[in-house]
Order: structure tokens, then C-alpha cells, then sequence
């Protein structure tokens, strides 16, 4: 008997749908199996290795990899190991999507820590949403979320504007020129500064964005020389930010009458573009590299002898730190038959750590995270110094910029 | 009318880089009708070389520019001998493997040296700014002006006033009938490869300092690059230089006047339209076929 190529393709093709239909489990990995078995708690980590933001992701991974070994190293999580699932969603958030579910339904991962970009966070939402599995974020973003799913350990804008914008209009003045990266994280950011600016009384004097990945800033210079405000307030991000700096610099402007006030730029960027174009101007963030705490200093010690003497700790890969070890103290409150999720999720409500930056909480309305304000001027040495740090924690508002509107235990709710 | 000289600088130095970037193309397009998509990857290596002399071996950048042009050369060299002419008369074929040869160049960047956005350092002696009609410029971009227009006026000479150069254009018009009169055209496409990968090495090596420095670098300069050249008139090299200040200029009007995600667009527009009622282009140089 022959078989030809359409029998044989026919009969495979039949055997695969069989073989998915009638026998899941060979499909579904560990499907019987409980989220923590063999003493392993399996988690994802989903980070880009490559493409456009493997530049900053990387370190992420990295942060988030040298926690779950410290902890490991520690003897687990009473007596379990957490068991990293790495995948690389090459900055392209419908791959990003794929590999969340992969982690979630493949290899039944208790939570998943990841992305950098919103667009990749809104893209695994629906992934975790409908499993009801957690995701845990930390990257400042632009808040105006509210989903029981992720737990944000980054800044939300009124937590880096809030002590900001008034400090910037006291000490250089009301004009402001604001300039982002044309998407939806910097919009919002200046919705809100605007916002903060009509309160004080101040003015904007343009407000422009640029394409991301934009680096030919000639016009936007002229346009600032021609408008001389007192700051510009910028959310570009990425490659732009170097620049921008750099082109700022090399046009001779002055950042003591003009200084840019930065949301973006961390200890990562300002390697990148060297200490002197960064010198002058200004960040808000819950972190920097040089803050001085006893807990700062451990983790940058740690994370240099792990990755490498010449590595830069910033405000995001700071938030993945101590977010694992949030993960591990609530998971540490539930028994191991009751590790799922949801549970997770409810024993992490109000968990206190000492991270880095100070000691944060998880806010148990929004799942947002209580965080330490601070402003920092960068310096000629590729550091910062910070200049005025919060006395007291802040309150992470997500739709600060929205008062009618506010996230609760139950979701999203109007104000009337 | 300062500002509005100072928006014509503006756009004279945008497209004195524009043309820096466009000017190893044009002579890879425009003269061997290879369409290099590995271009940007070119002009990436040539940034990271900068980075390379400047870390390791303390070397200003002014004093790596001709070692970088050399080595970025090589590199052209190298995948014009090996993978390029043995696809010979194949134009689909060779789309697929520069894109090929862009992204393992890219990869084997990313893994060698990690995705960190890299430092290179203005050269200290130009890092103020200068009068030129009594508006302040960049002593940078002023540099990068001239340094473009020198490239230009060397690779026009190049072509049209050396032994090189002739054998070349006998190759562009006729490779058999060049052949026949004893003219090795493989080794002439190989050396202008290489050439053009140099200039684009040279390009990326200029650039660096007042950019950014990641492995993926490259894929913004090879649209604005495929766009001079086009837009230019393939085979003129007069007209990648017109084309590249002409979209300086556009570029940077519209930015001022509204904003530069506008500008990418009109300008793109702008090239769409230009090529549907002129697919020569602006410039055309006429040969006799």
C-alpha cells in the first residue's frame, strides 16, 4: 500500500487533534499537579532579553533573578525554592501575550513578574484576567489602571509629581515646556503635571511629542530657545532620552536656568550618555543608586558582585527587587495547599517590606505600592544626588488625574 | 529672521547627517544596484567600534575615525566575498540575505557586549558651541557639516577621477564588455562594498557621540538612508547630496513649525508622492545604454 503525501497529512493532522482533544495532559505540562510540588514554586519571568527595550529589561531580569537566589540561598520559602521560568518576549507585546500564557496555562507559574513598557503590561492583562492569575509590575507608569491581577510596585504620576512640580515652580520658575515620547505614558504624565501647574498658578509654554526612538532633536532645541521657559519637563523615554541630553548639552544650553526635569531618566541613561550631558538636571523617583540606607547598600553590593562591578542599580530594577521578596512574604502566610493566586493576591494586601528606597506597602485597595518620594540632580559622575527625599511615605493615587474617579477593592469606581 | 537662519542651520546640519548615513549607500544602491538592508548594521558597527577604541584602547574619536573606516571595511568586505557574489544577478535573493546578515550582526553585537545603550564621548576640542551668522551652533555639528561634505567630494572623485572609479562605471554599464577588456570585476564590486561600508562605518562612528549607541541603532538610520538615496535619484551621487538637505530642511521646517511625529509623516508622504509621479527620482544620471 502507498501512502501519499495527502493521506499522510490528513492522518497526522488527525492524530494531533486527537492527541490534543483526548490526552491534555501531555499537552498541558504538571496539569494535575498543584502550583507547589516537589517543593518547587514555580514563577515566571518575563523580561525582553532582546529587541528595542532589552536595553532596560535586561537589568530587570537580572534584579529579579538575583532576589529568587538570594531567597533560594536563604532556604526557600519555608523550605520550597522558588523555580524561575525565564522566556524572552523580544519586546514585541503580542509575543509578550503568547509567553504570558505559555507561563500561566504551560507551566502553571503561581505569579509571573514582567514587562517594562505599558504596552506590554495592557497586552498580557487579558492573559491574567481571565485566569486569574498575578502579575507583578514594577515600572513607574502612568497609573489610570485598576485591575485585581497585577500588583504595581512602581511609582504612579502623583507619586512622582506631587513633591516635584512645586519644588521645580519654587526654585526656577512657572514656565514650563513639556516634551515626551509620543505615547500614551507620557500624556497622561503631563495631563497631570498640567493639572498641578494650573493649581500654582504656572504656564505651559509648549507641549510636544516626539516619535519613539526619535534622536534628531535640532528643532525641539530651537523651538526652546525661541520659548526660554524656566524648565523642561520631560518624559521622553529610551534612546531618545540620550539624545536629547546630549544635544541639549552640545547646543551649549545652560541647566542652571533651563534644566530638565526628568520622570525617565535613571542611572541607566545617564551611563549611557555620559555624566557630562546628564550634570544639572533633574529626576523624581522613589530610588536612586545612592540613597543611603543599609538596605540600598546591600542590595547594590549584591547585585554588582552578581552581574558585574560596572552594572547600575535605577528605580525599576530596584521595585523587581523587593517585589520578590513581597511575593515570598505572602506566600511565606499561606499554607502550601492554599497556594494559588487569588490567595497570594489577598495575603499581599497590606504587606510591609524594607526595600531599598525605605519601607514600602502594598495598598490594599488598589494593590499599588506606598513608595518614598525623592528629587535628585545628576552629577558629572554618572550619579545622582538627592536633594530633597519625602519625611513621610506616599500614598500611590492611580487616578489622581481623574477625580471623579477611583480604584477600589471592588474595581473601578465613578465618584458622583 | 534669526530664528529663521537658525532654522536653515538646523537643517543643513540634519542633512549633513542624512547624508553622512546615505552617502555608503548610495554608492552600494545607487552604483552596484545591491540592495543593502545590512546598511544600518554597517553604520551600528562603526558606532561601536568608537565605543570599542574609546573604552579599551583610551583612543580619542577623532584619532579611531580611519582605523574604524578600515575595520568597518573589512567587515563589508568580508560578507561581499562570502555571501554576496555568490549570489550573482539575484536581487530577491541578496533583499534576504543582507537582512539576514543585518540581524546576526545585531545578535552577535547583543551578545558580545551585552544591549546596554553605550557611551562614546564628544571630542573635548569641539565641545562648545560657535558663531555662524551670528547665531550659536554646535562646534560639533559644524564639524560633522564639513566632515560630510569632504567625504563627498572624495568619494566623487573617487568614482569619477580614478582607474577604480572607471572601472567601475564600465562594470555598471556593461560587466561582460568590461570583462572582456580585462577589467576583474569581482574584485572592483568588492572593494566598492567594502568602500561603502566604510563610509557607513565612518557615519555611525560620527553620529555616536551626540546619539545613542545600541545594537539596534541601525534600523532607523537604513530607512532615512534608502529614503536620501531614493528620493536622490539612484546612480547620482550630486543627488543624494540635494536630496539629503532638501529632507534636512523639510524636516526640520516642520518639526519647528509643528512637531517632528508630524514631520516623519509629511516628509514620508512627501517621498510617496514624489516616486509615484518621478520613480527616477529628483536627479537622474544619463547613461547611454
Amino acid at each position: 500500500m502507498s501512502i501519499s503525501r495527502r493521506t499522510l497529512l490528513r492522518n497526522t493532522a488527525a492524530l494531533g487533534a486527537f492527541a490534543g482533544a483526548g490526552l491534555p495532559h501531555i499537552w498541558i505540562k504538571n496539569a494535575d499537579l498543584a502550583f507547589a510540588a516537589g517543593g518547587e514554586i514555580k514563577v515566571g519571568v518575563l523580561f525582553s532579553l532582546t529587541g528595542t527595550t532589552a536595553i532596560i529589561e535586561e537589568s530587570l531580569n537580572k534584579a529579579t533573578l538575583l532576589a529568587i537566589e538570594e531567597i533560594n540561598a536563604a532556604g526557600g520559602i519555608k523550605g520550597s525554592k522558588i523555580v524561575p521560568i525565564v522566556e524572552d518576549p523580544a519586546s514585541d507585546p503580542a509575543t509578550f501575550s503568547e509567553k504570558a500564557r505559555k507561563l500561566v496555562v504551560g507551566d502553571k507559574c503561581v505569579s509571573v513578574f514582567g514587562s517594562y513598557t505599558s504596552a506590554s503590561r495592557k497586552a498580557v492583562l487579558p492573559v491574567f484576567e481571565r485566569q486569574n492569575n498575578l502579575y507583578w509590575y514594577p515600572t513607574l507608569y502612568e497609573g489610570r489602571e485598576c485591575s485585581k491581577n497585577v500588583i504595581y510596585t512602581g511609582a504612579v504620576p502623583n507619586q512622582q509629581q506631587d513633591e516635584f512640580v512645586p519644588w521645580l515652580v519654587k526654585k526656577f520658575g512657572k514656565k514650563f515646556y513639556l516634551i515626551g515620547s509620543n505615547y500614551i505614558y507620557p500624556k497622561e504624565e503631563n495631563n497631570y503635571c498640567k493639572k498641578l501647574l494650573e493649581k500654582l498658578g504656572g504656564e505651559v509654554v509648549a507641549e510636544e511629542y516626539v516619535p519613539l526612538g526619535h534622536s534628531e532633536f535640532s528643532s525641539v532645541i530651537n523651538k526652546i530657545r525661541s520659548t526660554q521657559p524656566n524648565v523642561i519637563f520631560s518624559t521622553v523615554v529610551g534612546d531618545s532620552v540620550v539624545a536629547l541630553h546630549r544635544q541639549y548639552k552640545a547646543a551649549g544650553l545652560d541647566p542652571e536656568k533651563m534644566p530638565m526635569a526628568s520622570l525617565t531618566t535613571s542611572e541607566n541613561e545617564v551611563a549611557a550618555m555620559g555624566g557630562e550631558a546628564a550634570a544639572g538636571h533633574f529626576t523624581s523617583a522613589p530610588y536612586f543608586m545612592v540613597h543611603k540606607s543599609p538596605e540600598n547598600e546591600k542590595f547594590v553590593e549584591a547585585y554588582k558582585k552578581r552581574w558585574g562591578a560596572d552594572k547600575v542599580t535605577h528605580f525599576v530594577s530596584e521595585a523587581c527587587y523587593f517585589q520578590t521578596y513581597l511575593f515570598k512574604q505572602a506566600v511565606e502566610k499561606l499554607a502550601t495547599s492554599d497556594l494559588t493566586p487569588p490567595n497570594i493576591r489577598d495575603a499581599v494586601k497590606g504587606q510591609e517590606v524594607i526595600a531599598p528606597q525605605g519601607k514600602v506597602r502594598i495598598e490594599p485597595e488598589n494593590l499599588h505600592t506606598w513608595l518614598w518620594p525623592k528629587i535628585a540632580q545628576a552629577k558629572s559622575n554618572g550619579q545622582f544626588e538627592i536633594l530633597v527625599e519625602a519625611k513621610e511615605w506616599l500614598k500611590p493615587v492611580p487616578y489622581a488625574a481623574y477625580p471623579g474617579q477611583s480604584c477600589t477593592e471592588k474595581g473601578l469606581v465613578e465618584k458622583s | 529672521m534669526d530664528q529663521f537662519i537658525e532654522q536653515i542651520v538646523t537643517g543643513l546640519s540634519i542633512g549633513s547627517i542624512l547624508l553622512l548615513v546615505a552617502l555608503g549607500l548610495s554608492i552600494i544602491y545607487g552604483s552596484m544596484g545591491i540592495i543593502n538592508l545590512a546598511h544600518g548594521e554597517f553604520v551600528m558597527l562603526g558606532a561601536y567600534a568608537a565605543w570599542v577604541f574609546h573604552t579599551y584602547l583610551g583612543l580619542g574619536l577623532l584619532a579611531s575615525l580611519v582605523p574604524i573606516f578600515f575595520v568597518v571595511a573589512v567587515f563589508g568586505w568580508v560578507i561581499e566575498r562570502y555571501v554576496l557574489s555568490l549570489l550573482n544577478n539575484r536581487p530577491l535573493d541578496t533583499i534576504l540575505a543582507t537582512w539576514g546578515v543585518g540581524i546576526m550582526l545585531q545578535q552577535a553585537v547583543r551578545l558580545m557586549v551585552g544591549s546596554e545603550l553605550r557611551y562614546v564621548q564628544l571630542p573635548p576640542a569641539l565641545s562648545d558651541s560657535m558663531d555662524v551668522f551670528g547665531i550659536s551652533v554646535s562646534s560639533y555639528r559644524v564639524f560633522l557639516f564639513v566632515v560630510s561634505i569632504a567625504l563627498f567630494v572624495a568619494t566623487w572623485l573617487l568614482m569619477n577621477r580614478t582607474t577604480v572609479g572607471m572601472k567601475l562605471r564600465a562594470i555598471i554599464q556593461d560587466r561582460s564588455v568590461a570583462a572582456s577588456f580585462g577589467i576583474n570585476a569581482k574584485r572592483v564590486y568588492a572593494l566598492t562594498f567594502a568602500y561603502g561600508a566604510g563610509l557607513a562605518g565612518l557615519a555611525g562612528a560620527l553620529v555616536s557621540p551626540l546619539k545613542s549607541v545600541s545594537p539596534d541603532m541601525g534600523t532607523g538610520y537604513v530607512v532615512d538612508a534608502f529614503m536620501v538615496v531614493v528620493l536622490g535619484g539612484v546612480q547620482s551621487l550630486a543627488g543624494t547630496v540635494a536630496s539629503a538637505f532638501i529632507l534636512g530642511e523639510l524636516s526640520g521646517g516642520i518639526a519647528f513649525l509643528q512637531n517632528d511625529t508630524v514631520a516623519k509623516a509629511i516628509v514620508l508622504l512627501a517621498i510617496v508622492v514624489l516616486i509615484r509621479f518621478r520613480p527616477e527620482g529628483l536627479f537622474t544620471a544619463r547613461v547611454r545604454a
